[in-house]
């Protein structure tokens, strides 16, 4: 398999508090990796680091072969349309309307027609059975809606790669189902991913590798299978939820 | 003191940067126009009344003190005079850049800091588009845009709210009024208050967007930033007039 994401010994620290030393991993093409790791590891600024909304002290991030991690914030935003984001909370523009989020990266970064912005829209929605919901406002949809309408947002532009922000954070068991079945067919569409995740259930059934942050370094890095059968302690305990 | 001084110094240069960023935004694609216009809508048309109101009452009043103040000298017949330049050269660019620097200036903050808090401004930035392009440039120029018309707006208020009062309490007739104001203000006393009301402009909505994106600690952070703003925005205007009026009359006179 081809990589098409390669860490090399990413460094941060917020002040005199040190997050990631020599995080080293990599994503292959078509496949979704789970990013675990107990609270306060840093999964979610490792996840934010790799598209440059949080700045690296030191190591290299390379997309498709290229370096990355240097670029300038202008740059950057090109890379941006290829790896896409989906933040915990939705993050959605709360001045607009669901289909407007949704056609926000369309407008900004394709020459489409209206008409064809408005169809892709709806194709987007229908993924994430968001289709009845296009009029609403942000403020007027669930916790789980609002997740779902960020992951079409996110994938309106066929990135790449699709970084989840504990996508599954706070739901119901119905609305976990649905936010994982919509990251299979983004899989299906050939996207590639990264899943931070505390809900061990959920990363098992989509992910294909896991890792497993421990005190600011790869503590674990393998299958499923692999994890089961880790001697590891910590990993051990991680999985047993201890 | 040492690391409070520092942490001035660290936000004048941030502040800098922002305005830096912004211009370079503003004279490079894309351009949100749309955005502009609501942004002119919303900070321009929004404050026409209260602008309206306050200069308007600021004339009233001024006639009245100067009328009364001046006729125990027998010198009424320059109340028209005084009125029209004390309003369009300082009190008109003040009360309403203080009034937007409250009104606008605050919701900017607002606006944009609920915007970070809620990861908003970071979605912007994940979906590729910059956020000072989106969110700064619009406001910016709406502000400097809307600030000095509406300033010149209140300006000539005032100047209808002091005949009012010089019709009805001293009897001047509209002919004479009207004739002492136009024969003393000049086109630069109405250029070097826009020009102020422009400078103005850029301070409360430059700070504001800065403070915004600065937000943090949820929704008491918004209440935070907002003040911050509003104080900060009115010293600086309030001691920064007194400079821009030295210049502009080392300038003109």
């Amino acid at each position: 398999m081809n990589e098409i994401l390669v860490i090399k010994n990413l460094a941060k620290r917020y002040e005199s508090k040190e997050i990631h030393k020599n995080v080293s991993f990599s994503l292959y093409q078509g496949e979704t990796l789970g990013l675990l790791g107990p609270s306060g590891t840093g999964k979610s600024v490792l996840l934010r680091s790799l598209i440059g909304l949080e700045e690296i002290d030191q190591g290299e991030i390379q997309y498709r072969g290229q370096r990355i991690d240097n670029l300038s914030e202008k740059k950057l935003f090109a890379i941006r349309t290829k790896i896409s984001y989906a933040f915990q909370s939705g993050a959605l523009f709360d001045s607009i309307s669901v289909f407007e989020n949704v056609a926000y990266p369309l407008l900004e970064h394709t020459k489409l027609r209206e008409h064809e912005i408005d169809s892709k829209v709806m194709e987007i929605l229908k993924i994430v059975n968001m289709e009845e919901a296009r009029e609403k406002m942000p403020s007027d949809l669930s916790g789980g809606m609002q997740k779902r309408v960020g992951l079409a947002r996110a994938m309106a532009l066929n990135p790449d790669i699709l970084l989840y922000d504990e996508p599954t954070a706070g739901l119901d068991p119905v609305n976990v189902e649905m936010v994982l079945d919509v990251m299979e067919k983004a899989k299906a569409r050939g996207c590639s991913g990264i899943f931070v995740t505390h809900d061990i259930h959920a990363a098992k059934k989509v992910c294909d590798r896991f890792i497993i942050l421990k005190q600011g370094h790869v503590g674990f890095e393998g299958s499923w299978q692999d994890m089961e059968m880790s001697s590891d302690p910590f990993v051990q305990s991680f999985l047993l939820g201890q | 003191m040492i690391s409070s001084m520092r942490e001035h110094f660290l936000v004048i240069g941030d502040v800098y940067l922002l305005f830096q960023h912004t211009v370079r935004c503003i004279f490079t694609r894309p351009f949100y126009w749309g955005r502009l216009f609501e942004q002119i809508v919303q900070l321009g048309i929004g404050s026409l009344s209260i602008t309206i109101v306050i200069g308007f009452v600021t004339g009233l009043v001024m006639t009245l003190q100067f009328g009364y103040g001046l006729e125990k000298f027998g010198g009424t017949l320059y109340v028209p005079a005084i009125v029209s330049l004390s309003l369009l050269r300082e009190l008109a660019p003040i009360f309403t850049s203080l009034l937007i620097a409250g009104r606008i200036g605050s919701g900017m903050s607002a606006e944009i800091g609920a915007m970070n808090v809620t990861q908003q401004v970071d979605a912007l930035r994940a979906l590729g588009t910059s956020p000072v392009r989106v969110l700064v440039v619009p406001r910016v120029l709406a502000s400097v845009i809307s600030l000095p018309l509406l300033a010149t707006l209140s300006g000539f208020m005032g100047i209808l709210g002091g005949f009012i009062i010089a019709y009805t309490e001293f009897g001047m007739t509209s002919g004479f009024y009207f004739n002492k104001v136009l024969n003393t203000i000049k086109f630069v006393d109405v250029f070097g208050s826009m020009a102020k009301c422009a400078f103005f402009a850029v301070v409360i909505s430059i700070l504001a967007c800065y403070r915004g994106f600065q937000t943090k600690d949820g929704t008491r952070g918004v209440g935070v930033a907002t003040t911050w703003v509003v104080v900060r925005t009115s010293i600086i205007i309030l001691i920064s007039d007194f400079f821009l009026s030295k210049l502009i009359i080392l300038l003109f006179n």
